[in-house]
C-alpha cells in the first residue's frame, strides 16, 4: 500500500516546555518528507483529534505517527481502523521529558530519534490481513468422568457441539457406582449419594442432541490446529467401540483425571503385610459394593481378614504425599475424604473408635464446616503426629506408633484396621523413553491402572514431557502431550492465567490439571468450556489468543529462503511449528501465538510479521542519529524492552519523574525471544556502544508468557560472541537484566550501570562509518 | 425464550481481578457487551494493593498490564466501566434486571492527561486509603500507577471544592470541574456475575491481640503495602513505632478465622500469604527470623513446594501453637506472644518486634449491596456460591467462597461461561 504518512506531535503536557517542537517538526517534514506533519497543544482533545480523523478523511493518511504520550495511555482516542489504519506512537512524554531534563540538547536528540525511529516503523509496518478460514466449533472432550460430562454438557448448553470421548464402557470416571461424597454446596456438612447427581448427568449428556459419545474408545492422534483439529479415534469393538473414525474439531479439552498412587509403593506403610491395612480407594470401593448389594446402609464393616466387625480404624493421611520420595505434592482431597470414609465407618459400626492421623487437615474455606461436623463426633480422635512404625502384630492386630503428638511425646496405637490416604496421579499420558506412539498403553492402563499410576508418579524432567503420550497423541513436532508444568500435571505457570496452556486450543481440566475434588473440577471443567469457546471464536475471526488476544498478525516465513536449520520449530514455545522430511518448516497459524520467538530464532530472517519483523527493528535501529564524536554524552544505547513488563515500568518511572539516562533508545518488543541476533550487529556495526535488554525473570518460577523468551535471548546472547569477536568488540557491550514491572524504582540505577560500564570500555569504534 | 432479542449487557458488580477478567472472557468469546459497576475510582481491585503473588513471588502488575492491554486493544466500547459506583437498586422486570446504580460525583473528566500539575497546586490532604491510611497524599490524587481509567481523582471529603479552585486554575486541559454532581445510571442488563470481593476481617474485633492497641500489631493486608515500593515506606520493612529495621517478626495465623466468635470459616489463602510474607521479609533483609505460629498449615496441591521452599530456610520457623494474647513491653516497643505451643503443649513466651496477623477475608456482599427486591441465596457466611432461584445471577471470585487469586480467575472464566448459556438459551443464539 501507498504510504500517506501523518505525523502528529504533541506539545501537551510540559513538552513544549522541554523540546524544540519546531525542529521535530522539520525532521518529520525534511527528513522523511511525510505528507502531513503539524503539532497540537492538545492531541488528545477533542480539536486534536478530529484533525487527525479528518486527515485520514480528507487526505487518505494511512500512517498515523502520534508523538506525543505513552502507547499505553490515551489508546481510545488514537484509535482508528486497525485493518486500514497503521497507528505508532512516539513517547515523547514518559520516555523522554519526564525522565530527562528539559530544554537539554541530549533530550532534544533522544526525542528526534525516537521521532525517526517512530517515522521509521510506521513505513515499514502495515495492518494486519486477517487469516480467516472455515472453521468447525464443536469441541472434543476426552474423558466421560465428573470433569468431562461437565465440560460436554456446559458446552452444549452455550450452544457448541461436543465429541465425547471415553475409553470405559460407560460414562461416569472414577465415582461411577462409588458409594458417597461430601455435598457440592454449603454449608458443606453432610454426605450425600453419588448416584443421583451422576446418574442425571450422565443421562444429561447421553441425551443432548449435541453432545457425540465415543466409549471404550481413545484418541488415536490429534492433526490440525484450533478450527480445524482431525481427531482419529480408536473405539474398541469388542468392548462395544466404533472401530476406527475420525471427527473434525475446534478445541480440544482434556478432562482425564486422575489415577491412584501406586500403592506397591506403600509397602513402608504395611501395605501388603495384612489384608487389614487397605487404601482410601480400597475401602470406598468396599462401602460402595456393600451399598450395591444391599441397597440400603444397614450393613456393617468386617475386618477382611476374619470376617468379624471392625471395632477401630486407624487413617493414615500423606499416605506418599507431601513426600519427596513418593508424591511430592497434597494431594488436595485425601483430608476430606478420609473424613469421609471416618463418617461412614462411624455410622455402620457405631460402637467403633476411628483414629485420623495427620500433619495439616487441609478443609480450606467453608470445608471448615465439614471437618467441625467430624470433630463433633466423639468416637473420631484426631492425632496430630509423624507416623514412625506400623507393623502387624501374630494376633493380626495392627500397631501404630505416632512421634511428636500434641501431647508432647509419641502414642502407640493398637487397631484391627488401617486405611492408608495415597494421594492422586495426574492422568496425563504416560512416559514412553523411546517415544512410540503405545496406543497399547491406554488399554493397560484399564487393566493395571497400578502400574501405569507409578511410572506416572516420577516428576518428568523438561525433555521427558516430549516423550509422554497416550492421551492425546498430537501429531505435533514437539511431542505428542500437553507440556507438564510439574509432578506431570500439565497446569499454567501463571498466577493471573489459571487456564493459559502452552498448546493452543487445548485446555486440561479437573483433576488432570491440578489436584481437585468433584465440587472444583465442575467448575474448573466450566472454564475450560469458555477457554475453548474463545479460542475458537477468536480463530474463526482470524484473531490470537491469550497473552496477545486480538492480535490479528501472524508470522510469514518466505520458505524458498529457508535453509531447514529447525531453529523455529525447536524453539517456539508454543509448539505452533511443524516440519517435513527434509525439515522445512510448516507454520500452524491458529496455534501461533503472536510471541515472534520464531522470528528471533531465524538464522536467515525470513520469518516477519506485518508490523513486526527483522528489517522494520532493524530499521529503526538504522534510523537513530549516531554522533560521530565519542563523548559521554553521545554514548548511544539500544534498549530492548519487552512489551507487557519492561516498557511500562519505564511508563511509570516516568510518571514518577525519576531520572533516566538520555543515552538510551528504547524499543519495545513483543518478547525478548523475538530478539534476531542480526539486530546486534546491525547496531554495533553502526557505532552503537552498548545494548541492554530489559525482560522478563526466567528459571524456575519464569514470569515470561511466553514461556521460554527471556530465557532463549541469553542463550542466544551466549552465542553473540562470535561476531562480537568479529567486530573486536568486548563481550560487556551487551547486557540483560531481569526485570519485573514493579521495579520501576531500580531502572535508573539499572541504565546509569550499564552506561558506566560503556563509559569504561569506551565508544564503539564503529562510529563514523 | 421471552421473545425479546434485544441484545443486553453482562452487569458485572465488581471491577477487581475478578469481575475485569469475567468481562474480558466474555468480550474476547462472544459480541456480548458488559457494564462493570466498581465502587473504587480505579479498576483491579484489592489485588493492586497486593505486593506480590504466591507461589510465584511476581508482582500483581503484570498480569494485571496483560488484562489491560486485553481490554485496550480489543474491540472499544464492549466493555464499560462505571467507576466510583454502587448499586443503588436492582430489579427483576420483564426478563431482564433493571439497575440503579448511583455514582459520586466525578470532578474530573476524561481531558485528564495525567500530567499533575493539579496535585503541586493542591493545598490539602487525605488518608492514603490504598496504603491503609498508613500515609497521606493530596486531595486531588492518582490512585496507584496503574490507575485505569487513567485520570486523578478528588477526595470531596479532603477538598475544600469551588472554595480552593487552586487545581482547576492550572489545569490546562480543561479537565476538572469541582461542582459535579452525584450521578444516576439506569441499566437493564440480562445477567449479573456479582464479583464483589472480600475486605479483611477488622483486626480491632481481635482484642487480644493488641490490634489498634500496639503499633507493632498490623495485619497481612497492611504488611503488603508495608513492603511495597510504592507503599508508605518506599518498600522498606520498618516497623511503624520507631522505623527500625524489622528484625524478629512473628506471624498470627487463623487471626479471627476457623473461629466461632469471629469468622466460623477458614479464608484459604492466609497460610500461603504468611509463608510468602516471611520469605520476603527473608529476602530483603537477611538478618531477619521469622515465626509463625499456626492451627494447621495449608498449602494443597503444587503450594506444597512453596511450602518446602519457606520450611527449607532455618530462619523461618513455623510453630504449631495458637497464640492467645500478645501485650506490649513498653520500653522497646516489642511485643510478648503467649503461646500455648500445641506440641510441647505448655505455655510459652515469645518476644517479637513485630507481628503481624493473618486475617481473614469477608465477603463484601451482602452486606455491603443493596439489591433491592432481588433475593440472593448467600449463604450463612455470606458467600454466594450458587444462586437458586433468580436466573442469571452469577458469581465469581471471592464473592462466591474464600479463594486465592488464581482460583478467582477461574471461578471467572467459569462464570462468563454461565453467562453466555444463560444468553443462549433465553435468545436461542449466541452473543
Amino acid at each position: 500500500m501507498d504510504n500517506k504518512v501523518g505525523v502528529y506531535i504533541c506539545s501537551g503536557c510540559d513538552i513544549s516546555k522541554s523540546l524544540n517542537i519546531e525542529k521535530l517538526l522539520n525532521i518529520a517534514k525534511n527528513e522523511y518528507k511525510v505528507e502531513v506533519c503539524i503539532s497540537h497543544e492538545f492531541l488528545c482533545g477533542k480539536e486534536g483529534s478530529d484533525l487527525i480523523k479528518s486527515d485520514i478523511a480528507d487526505k487518505g493518511i494511512n500512517k498515523v505517527v502520534i508523538a506525543a504520550c505513552s502507547m499505553r495511555a490515551k489508546q481510545d482516542i488514537f484509535n482508528y481502523d486497525i485493518l486500514k489504519i497503521y497507528t505508532e506512537r512516539v513517547n515523547l512524554r514518559e520516555h523522554v521529558i519526564w525522565i530527562s531534563p528539559s530544554n537539554n540538547e541530549n533530550t532534544q536528540r533522544l526525542a528526534e530519534d525516537y521521532l525517526r525511529m517512530g517515522i521509521t516503523k510506521a513505513k515499514k509496518a502495515e495492518p494486519p490481513e486477517p487469516l480467516i478460514e472455515e472453521i468447525n466449533k464443536s469441541i472434543l472432550v476426552i474423558g466421560g468422568g465428573v470433569s468431562g460430562l461437565n465440560a460436554a454438557t456446559n458446552a452444549a448448553m452455550a450452544g457448541y457441539n461436543v465429541v465425547l470421548v471415553e475409553k470405559e464402557s460407560h460414562l461416569g470416571g472414577f465415582p461411577y457406582s462409588k458409594y458417597k461424597k461430601w455435598e457440592t454446596n454449603p454449608p458443606f456438612e453432610k454426605n450425600v449419594l453419588i448416584s443421583k447427581d451422576l446418574d442425571e448427568l450422565i443421562q444429561k449428556a447421553e441425551n443432548s442432541d449435541r453432545i457425540k459419545i465415543y466409549k471404550s474408545s481413545v484418541i488415536k492422534s490429534i492433526f490440525g490446529q484450533p478450527g480445524m483439529f482431525d481427531v482419529a479415534i480408536n473405539g474398541n469393538e469388542a468392548e462395544g467401540g466404533n472401530g476406527e473414525l475420525t471427527e473434525r474439531v475446534g478445541a480440544v479439552i482434556e478432562a482425564t483425571g486422575w489415577k491412584p498412587y501406586n500403592p506397591a509403593n506403600l509397602s513402608y506403610l504395611g501395605y501388603g503385610s495384612s489384608p487389614d491395612i487397605l487404601t482410601n480407594v480400597e475401602l470406598e470401593e468396599l462401602y460402595s459394593k456393600l451399598y450395591l448389594e444391599s441397597k440400603n446402609e444397614l450393613f456393617t464393616i468386617n475386618r477382611p481378614s476374619n470376617h468379624k466387625p471392625v471395632g477401630s480404624v486407624a487413617f493414615i493421611l500423606c499416605a506418599g504425599s507431601r513426600d519427596e520420595n513418593h508424591l511430592p505434592y497434597c494431594s488436595t482431597v485425601c483430608c476430606m475424604s478420609s473424613l469421609k470414609e471416618a463418617a461412614y465407618i462411624r455410622n455402620t459400626n457405631p460402637n467403633s473408635k476411628v483414629f485420623i492421623i495427620y500433619r495439616d487437615i487441609r478443609t480450606t474455606g467453608e470445608y471448615e464446616n465439614y471437618y467441625k461436623k467430624m470433630q463433633q463426633d466423639d468416637g473420631i480422635f484426631m492425632v496430630k503426629g509423624e507416623l514412625s512404625d506400623i507393623s502387624v502384630d501374630k494376633s493380626g492386630s495392627i500397631n501404630i506408633k505416632v512421634d511428636k503428638t500434641l501431647f508432647g511425646g509419641s502414642i502407640d496405637l493398637n487397631v484391627e484396621m488401617a486405611v492408608l490416604a495415597a494421594g492422586i496421579v495426574p492422568n496425563s499420558g504416560d512416559f514412553t523413553p523411546n517415544g512410540e506412539v503405545a496406543l497399547t498403553i491406554g488399554e493397560q492402563a484399564v487393566a493395571n491402572p497400578v502400574q501405569n499410576a507409578a511410572s506416572c508418579a516420577v516428576p518428568a524432567g523438561e525433555d521427558d514431557f516430549s516423550k509422554k503420550s497416550g492421551i492425546l497423541n498430537l501429531i505435533y513436532r514437539q511431542g505428542k502431550e500437553l507440556p507438564d508444568l510439574v509432578y506431570g500435571f500439565p497446569d499454567s505457570n501463571f498466577v493471573c492465567f489459571p487456564y493459559e496452556s502452552r498448546r493452543t486450543g487445548i485446555y486440561p481440566a479437573g483433576s488432570v490439571r491440578q489436584p481437585m475434588d468433584v465440587v472444583f473440577s465442575a467448575d474448573d471443567a466450566k472454564g475450560a468450556v469458555l477457554k475453548t469457546i474463545q479460542c475458537i471464536e477468536l480463530a474463526a475471526k482470524g484473531k490470537g489468543v491469550h497473552p496477545r488476544a486480538g492480535d490479528m498478525t501472524y508470522p510469514f516465513i518466505d520458505l524458498p529462503r529457508c535453509t531447514q536449520c529447525r531453529r523455529c520449530t525447536v524453539e517456539c514455545p508454543f509448539g505452533a511449528l511443524d516440519e517435513n522430511d527434509k525439515g522445512t518448516p510448516k507454520l500452524n497459524p491458529k496455534r501461533c501465538r503472536r510471541c515472534g520467538v520464531c522470528m528471533g530464532a531465524c538464522p536467515v530472517r525470513i520469518i516477519s510479521f506485518k508490523n513486526y519483523s527483522v528489517d522494520i527493528i532493524g530499521s529503526m535501529i538504522k534510523a537513530m542519529n549516531i554522533p560521530e564524536e565519542g563523548t559521554d554524552e553521545n554514548l548511544r544505547i539500544v534498549v530492548f524492552a519487552c512489551e507487557n513488563d519492561s516498557y511500562p515500568a519505564l511508563d511509570i518511572a516516568g510518571i514518577k519523574r525519576l531520572n533516566i539516562s538520555s543515552n538510551i533508545r528504547v524499543i519495545p518488543v513483543r518478547c525478548l525471544g523475538s530478539i534476531n541476533n542480526v539486530w546486534y550487529a546491525d547496531a554495533l556495526s553502526r557505532g552503537i556502544d552498548g545494548i541492554l535488554l530489559l525482560g522478563c525473570r526466567y528459571g524456575d518460577d519464569y514470569q515470561c508468557h511466553f514461556i521460554k523468551g527471556s530465557e532463549l535471548a541469553s542463550y542466544r546472547m551466549a552465542n553473540l560472541k562470535e561476531t562480537l569477536d568479529r567486530l573486536v568488540l568486548e563481550s560487556e557491550r551487551v547486557k540483560q537484566v531481569q526485570l519485573e514491572i514493579s521495579d520501576y524504582q531500580k531502572l535508573p540505577e539499572i541504565v546509569e550501570e550499564f552506561v558506566n560500564t560503556i563509559k569504561k570500555i569506551g565508544p564503539s569504534p564503529y562510529k563514523g562509518f | 425464550m421471552d421473545g425479546s432479542n434485544e441484545k443486553k449487557p453482562v452487569l458485572i458488580i465488581g471491577g477487581g481481578f475478578s469481575g475485569v477478567s469475567a468481562a474480558i472472557e466474555i468480550m474476547e468469546s462472544s459480541e456480548k457487551s458488559v457494564v462493570i459497576v466498581e465502587k473504587n475510582p480505579y479498576i483491579g481491585g484489592r489485588v493492586l494493593q497486593m505486593y506480590k503473588y504466591f507461589p510465584k513471588l511476581c508482582p500483581p502488575f503484570c498480569g494485571f498490564e496483560i488484562n489491560l492491554r486485553r481490554i485496550k486493544l480489543n474491540e472499544y466500547g464492549r466493555i464499560r466501566f462505571i467507576t466510583s459506583s454502587e448499586i443503588e437498586d436492582i430489579r427483576k422486570e420483564d426478563g431482564s434486571y433493571k439497575v440503579k446504580v448511583r455514582r459520586k460525583p466525578q470532578y474530573i473528566n476524561d481531558n485528564c492527561t495525567i500530567c499533575g500539575d493539579c496535585v503541586d497546586a493542591c493545598p490539602e490532604t487525605r488518608l492514603n486509603d490504598f496504603n491503609y491510611d498508613m500515609d497521606s497524599q493530596k486531595a486531588i490524587y492518582l490512585p496507584n500507577f496503574f490507575a485505569y481509567p487513567a485520570k486523578y481523582v478528588i477526595d470531596d471529603e479532603a477538598c475544600k471544592l469551588i472554595s480552593c479552585k487552586k487545581c482547576m486554575t492550572v489545569c490546562r486541559y480543561d479537565a476538572i470541574n469541582l461542582e459535579a454532581k452525584e450521578e444516576f445510571y439506569n441499566l437493564d442488563v440480562e445477567s449479573v456475575i456479582l464479583a464483589t470481593g472480600w475486605r479483611p476481617y477488622d483486626a480491632n474485633n481481635l482484642t487480644k491481640l493488641g490490634f489498634g492497641r500496639y503499633k507493632n500489631v498490623i495485619t497481612n493486608v497492611m504488611m503488603e503495602r508495608l513492603s511495597a515500593d510504592s507503599g508508605p515506606t518506599g518498600g522498606e520493612i520498618i516497623r511503624p513505632s520507631d522505623n527500625k529495621t524489622v528484625n524478629r517478626i512473628a506471624f498470627v495465623q487463623c487471626a479471627g478465622s476457623r473461629d466461632e466468635n469471629h469468622l466460623p470459616y477458614c479464608s484459604s489463602i492466609c497460610c500461603m500469604a504468611s509463608l510468602k510474607q516471611a520469605l520476603y521479609v527473608r529476602e530483603k533483609n537477611p538478618d531477619s527470623e521469622a515465626s509463625i505460629f499456626y492451627i494447621d498449615l495449608r498449602t494443597p496441591g503444587k503450594y506444597e513446594k512453596f511450602l518446602n521452599r519457606a520450611s527449607s530456610d532455618e530462619k523461618i520457623k513455623l510453630i504449631k501453637g495458637k497464640v492467645a494474647n500478645i501485650t506490649e513491653e513498653s520500653s522497646s516497643g516489642d511485643l510478648i506472644l503467649e503461646v500455648e505451643d500445641m506440641l510441647s503443649s505448655k505455655k510459652v513466651k515469645f518476644k517479637a518486634e513485630m507481628v503481624v496477623l493473618a486475617t481473614g477475608m469477608v465477603p463484601n456482599a451482602p452486606s455491603n449491596l443493596k439489591t433491592g427486591s432481588l433475593k440472593l441465596s448467600f449463604d450463612e457466611n455470606g458467600f454466594l456460591f450458587f444462586q437458586d432461584g433468580n436466573e442469571g445471577i452469577f458469581s465469581a471470585g471471592v464473592a462466591k467462597n474464600p479463594m486465592d487469586v488464581n482460583q478467582s480467575i477461574q471461578s471467572a472464566t467459569a462464570g462468563a461461561l454461565s453467562v453466555l448459556q444463560y444468553s443462549f438459551n433465553k435468545r436461542g443464539q449466541n452473543g
